[in-house]
C-alpha cells in the first residue's frame, strides 16, 4: 500500500481510536459496580416488568391504577410497564437476559437469582437496602435468597415480593364424607396414610391421597417430601447428593406402600402438574401436596367452590419447600432509576394496604382475599398484613388455619442446586415407586444419587 | 461406441461454452442476472438468518459450556463427554430406536396398506378418504392430550372403558413397560400422521397403468402376488422416498414422550433430551451437542440410504 494512500487509512481510524476512548472515559460504570448517587427528583422512566396481562382484567386495572397512583405521589418518576407474558418463561430467561434486554426492574423467580447474580446482568443494590420499606421484617432466607452467597453477608442484588410454600391440599367434603373433621387435617405422614384409607373406602374411583411421577413433578415431590422429614438433597456445600439414607428411603417406601399395601394412591400414575388439580377438581381425590394458590387456581379454572378446598400444613411441620419470585434491576440502571424501582417495588408489592396487598380493592372486585401467600414478613409488619387481610377476607380464611400456624414452626427450605436436571431423574424413581410393585428402592436411591452427583460434578466443571 | 462418442462431444461442446463464459467478466455477468439475484436475495437471506445461521452456532455451541447468561467458554469435546457419560443419553438412543422400529412396522406398513384398499374400493372412496385424513386435521397436541385420556390406567379412560365393557381385563397402558408404553405412542403417532400417507401413495397407486395389472390377472396372478409383482415395484420410488422420511421423522420424536407420558416409563427421547437439556437444566452446550449427534446419525443414514438407492438403480 503506499504511503498516501496509508495516511488516508490511517487518519480516519486514528480519529475513531480516539472518539471511543473519549467514550469509554466518559461512560458511566455498569457491569457490578452501583452507579453514583442520584440527583434527588430529576425526572426519572423506568420500565417494570410483569403487568398482568389484558386478559385478567381485574389484575390489569388494579395494575394501572396504581401506576397512576403510584405517579402522583412520585410525580418526578414514570412508569412504563412491561406486561409480557409469562413474565419470566424457564425456556427463554436466559436468552432474553443475554440480550441485555431486560426491563429496568425485571421479573425472576427465587431459583433464577443465583443464574442472574453470577450472569453480572443484575446491578447490585446493597446501597440502597435501607431504602426497602420494612426490609428488617422481610424473613431472612427470602432476603438471602437475592444475596450474593445466598448468604447474610452477600450483597443485595433484588428483593423479594412473592413467595409460596407447600402444604396438604385436600378436599374438605370428602373428608366430612369420610367422617374426618376437615378443620383437622392431617399434620404428621401417618396421618395422611390413616385418613387417605378412610377416604378411599368411599369407593366410586376416589382415591385417598395423589403424587406426582412425570414432567420433572416427580422429582419436585420427592425434594419436598425429604424436605419434610427433615432431610436434604444435597450436601451443605452442594457439591453431592445426600438422600440415599434413611430419609430417602422412608420417602419412597412411604409412597410405595401406599400405593400397593394401602391402595389409596389409584393405578394412574406418571402424573404431572395439572393432573392432580384436575383429580381434586372433579372430587375424586383427597389430598396431595400443593401450594395454596391451587386452590385459587382451582377455583378459577373448575369452578369448585372455595368451602370445598383446604390446606393443612406439610406433614411432619418439620420443613417445606419454598418457592416464589422477585425482582432484580437491570446491570445498566442509573442511580435514579434503582431508587424509583425501589420506590415501586415498595408500592405495588411491599406494602400492606396497597398495590398486591391492596385487599379492600381485591374484596370489591371479586378477587380473592385471605390465601396464606405470599406470606414474606415477621414481625410487626406481618402482624399488619394479617389484620387486613382478616378485615377484609372473601374465602374462609379457617380452611387455612392450620396451615398458616405451622408455617411459623418450619423451615423454609429453598430448592436444591440443578433442581431441574436433578428433578428429571427423580422422575424416574417415583415413576418406579408407584408403578411397579417389586421396585428395589436401595437400587433406586442409588442410581438417583449417582445420577445427581454427576449432574453436580458437571455443573460444576 | 457412437453413444459414447456423442457423449464425449457433448461433454466438450459443454467445457468450451464454460470457458467462453469466463471470460466474460463478473460484473457484466452480475449486471446481466441482476434481477434474479434481487429476488433471490430475500430467500437467501432467511435460510442464512434462521437456517445456516442457528445450525453453524450450533456446532459452536456444543463445543461451549453455555447457559446465554454468564460467561461462555470453549470446553472443546466436555460436552460430548458429559452427554455420554448420562445414563439418559443412552435410554433415550433405546427409546428412539424402538420407536423408529415400532413406526416402520405400523407407521410405514398401516398408510400403504390402508392405500391399497381404498384404491380398490368402488364406492364412498372420497368418504373414507377423507375419515383418514380427518387426524391430520386436528391440532396434534390438542389430539395428544386427548389420547393421553385414552390411556389412562383406571377406569377412566378410554380404552380401558372398552375394555370394561367388553369384560375383559384393562391394561395400564403407558405404565406396563418400556415396549408397551413406546407401543401406545406409536399407535398415536400413526394415527395423527397416518393420512398424509394414505394419500400419498393413493395418488402413486392411481398412476400404475391398469393393464400391468391386467395382465397379471390374465397369467393368474392372485391380489397379492399382483401387489408383490406389479404394485410394489411400480410404486418402488414413492416407497423409498416415503422411508426416508418416515424414518428422519421418527428419529426426531418429541411431541408424545412430552405430552403423552413427560418422560416416564423410559420414554424419553433424544430430542426430549435435547429440550431437558437446553430449557430445563440451562445446559446449551450439552443440549447442542446431543443435536449435532443426531444430525451425524441422521446424515449417516441419508448417505447410507443414497448409496443403497444408486445401487439398486444400477442393478
Amino acid at each position: 500500500m503506499d504511503r498516501i494512500r496509508q495516511r488516508r487509512t490511517l487518519a480516519p481510524a486514528l480519529v475513531a481510536c480516539t472518539a471511543l476512548f473519549a467514550a469509554a472515559a466518559c461512560s458511566s460504570g455498569s457491569g457490578g459496580n452501583s452507579p453514583a448517587a442520584a440527583a434527588t427528583n430529576a425526572p426519572v422512566t423506568i420500565s417494570v416488568g410483569c403487568e398482568p396481562p389484558t386478559s385478567s382484567t381485574a389484575a390489569r386495572q388494579g395494575w394501572v391504577d396504581d401506576v397512576k397512583a403510584f405517579e402522583k405521589l412520585y410525580p418526578y418518576i414514570t412508569i412504563k410497564s412491561d406486561d409480557a407474558n409469562p413474565c419470566d418463561n424457564p425456556a427463554t430467561f436466559n436468552a432474553q437476559l443475554a440480550s441485555g434486554k431486560m426491563d429496568n426492574v425485571f421479573y425472576t423467580y427465587l431459583t433464577d437469582a443465583d443464574n442472574v447474580i453470577s450472569s453480572g446482568e443484575a446491578v447490585d443494590i446493597q446501597k440502597y437496602e435501607s431504602q426497602i420499606t420494612d426490609e428488617s421484617d422481610i424473613q431472612t432466607s427470602l432476603l438471602n435468597v437475592y444475596r450474593q452467597g445466598n448468604t447474610a453477608s452477600g450483597d443485595l442484588y433484588g428483593i423479594p415480593t412473592g413467595n409460596y410454600s407447600l402444604g396438604l391440599v385436600y378436599n374438605r367434603s370428602l373428608f366430612t364424607q369420610a367422617g374426618l373433621n376437615p378443620d383437622q387435617p392431617p399434620t404428621t405422614w401417618a396421618q395422611v396414610e390413616t385418613d387417605a384409607i378412610a377416604i378411599t373406602k368411599l369407593g366410586n374411583g376416589i382415591v385417598g391421597y395423589g403424587d406426582y411421577s412425570a414432567g420433572n413433578t416427580g422429582g419436585w415431590h420427592f425434594t419436598a417430601e425429604m424436605y419434610s422429614r427433615g432431610g436434604d438433597m444435597v450436601t451443605s456445600n452442594g457439591q453431592s447428593a445426600n438422600f440415599d439414607n434413611s430419609t430417602g428411603t422412608s420417602v419412597l417406601q412411604y409412597l410405595h406402600q401406599m400405593r400397593f399395601v394401602d391402595n389409596v394412591m389409584g393405578t394412574n400414575q406418571g402424573l404431572q402438574y395439572n393432573d392432580l388439580l384436575q383429580d381434586m377438581a372433579s372430587g375424586k381425590l383427597g389430598m396431595y401436596i400443593g401450594a395454596p394458590d391451587n386452590v385459587t387456581a382451582i377455583h378459577a379454572n373448575y369452578k369448585v367452590p372455595y368451602t370445598n378446598l383446604g390446606v393443612g400444613p406439610m406433614p411432619g411441620e418439620t420443613a417445606t419447600l419454598v418457592g416464589g419470585s422477585g425482582y432484580m434491576f437491570n446491570k445498566d440502571d442509573t442511580a435514579a432509576q434503582i431508587e424509583a424501582g425501589i420506590k415501586f417495588v415498595d408500592y405495588e408489592f411491599m406494602t400492606p394496604g396497597l398495590g398486591q396487598f391492596n385487599y379492600a380493592r381485591m374484596a370489591s372486585l371479586g378477587q380473592p382475599v385471605g390465601l396464606p401467600e405470599p406470606e414474606m414478613w415477621d414481625g410487626a409488619t406481618a402482624a399488619s398484613n394479617a389484620t387486613q387481610v382478616a378485615k377484609y377476607a372473601n374465602i374462609p380464611t379457617a380452611n387455612f388455619a392450620t396451615y398458616v400456624s405451622a408455617l411459623p414452626k418450619m423451615k423454609l427450605v429453598v430448592e436444591p442446586p440443578q433442581a431441574q436436571a436433578i428433578y428429571a431423574k427423580g422422575d424416574a424413581v417415583m415413576f418406579s415407586v408407584l408403578t411397579d410393585p417389586t421396585a428395589n428402592i436401595s437400587q433406586l436411591l442409588s442410581t438417583f444419587t449417582s445420577q445427581t452427583n454427576t449432574i453436580l460434578a458437571n455443573a460444576q466443571e | 461406441m457412437a453413444t459414447i462418442n456423442v457423449t464425449r462431444a457433448r461433454a466438450r461442446e459443454v467445457k468450451a461454452a464454460a470457458r467462453t463464459r469466463q471470460r466474460v467478466p463478473l460484473g457484466r455477468r452480475v449486471r446481466r442476472h441482476a434481477t434474479g439475484y434481487l429476488f433471490m436475495a430475500g430467500a437467501v437471506l432467511c435460510f442464512a438468518v434462521f437456517s445456516w445461521y442457528p445450525m453453524i452456532r450450533e456446532v459452536i455451541m456444543s463445543f461451549q459450556y453455555t447457559n446465554f447468561a454468564g460467561n461462555t467458554k470453549w470446553v472443546g469435546l466436555e460436552n460430548y463427554r458429559h452427554i455420554f457419560a448420562d445414563p439418559g443419553f443412552w435410554a433415550a438412543w433405546r427409546t428412539t430406536g424402538l420407536f423408529t422400529l415400532f413406526a416402520l412396522i405400523f407407521g410405514y406398513a398401516v398408510p400403504f396398506i390402508t392405500a391399497l384398499v381404498l384404491n380398490e374400493m368402488r364406492n364412498a372412496r372420497s368418504y373414507f378418504r377423507l375419515l383418514v385424513y380427518l387426524p391430520v386435521m386436528m391440532p396434534t397436541v390438542a389430539a395428544a392430550f386427548l389420547w393421553r385420556w385414552f390411556y389412562r390406567a383406571d377406569n377412566t379412560g378410554l380404552f380401558n372403558q372398552i375394555l370394561n365393557f367388553l369384560h375383559l381385563p384393562t391394561v395400564q397402558w403407558l405404565q406396563t413397560s418400556h415396549i408397551v408404553s413406546t407401543l401406545c405412542l406409536v399407535l398415536f403417532s400413526t394415527w395423527i400422521n397416518m393420512g398424509s400417507g394414505v394419500l400419498i401413495y393413493l395418488a402413486a397407486l392411481q398412476s400404475v397403468p391398469g393393464e400391468l395389472y391386467e395382465a397379471a390377472e390374465l397369467d393368474g396372478a392372485g391380489a397379492l402376488k399382483r401387489i408383490w409383482h406389479v404394485t410394489i415395484p411400480q410404486t418402488k420410488l414413492i416407497l423409498s422416498l416415503m422411508l426416508m422420511l418416515q424414518i428422519v421423522g421418527t428419529v426426531q420424536l418429541f411431541l408424545e414422550p412430552f405430552v403423552i407420558t413427560g418422560g416416564s416409563e423410559n420414554t424419553t427421547s433424544v430430542v426430549y433430551l435435547i429440550y431437558q437439556y437446553a430449557f430445563n437444566f440451562n445446559n446449551y452446550g450439552d443440549a447442542s451437542a446431543l443435536g449435532i449427534m443426531l444430525l451425524l446419525v441422521l446424515m449417516v443414514f441419508g448417505g447410507m440410504y443414497l448409496w443403497l438407492a444408486r445401487r439398486v438403480e444400477q442393478d
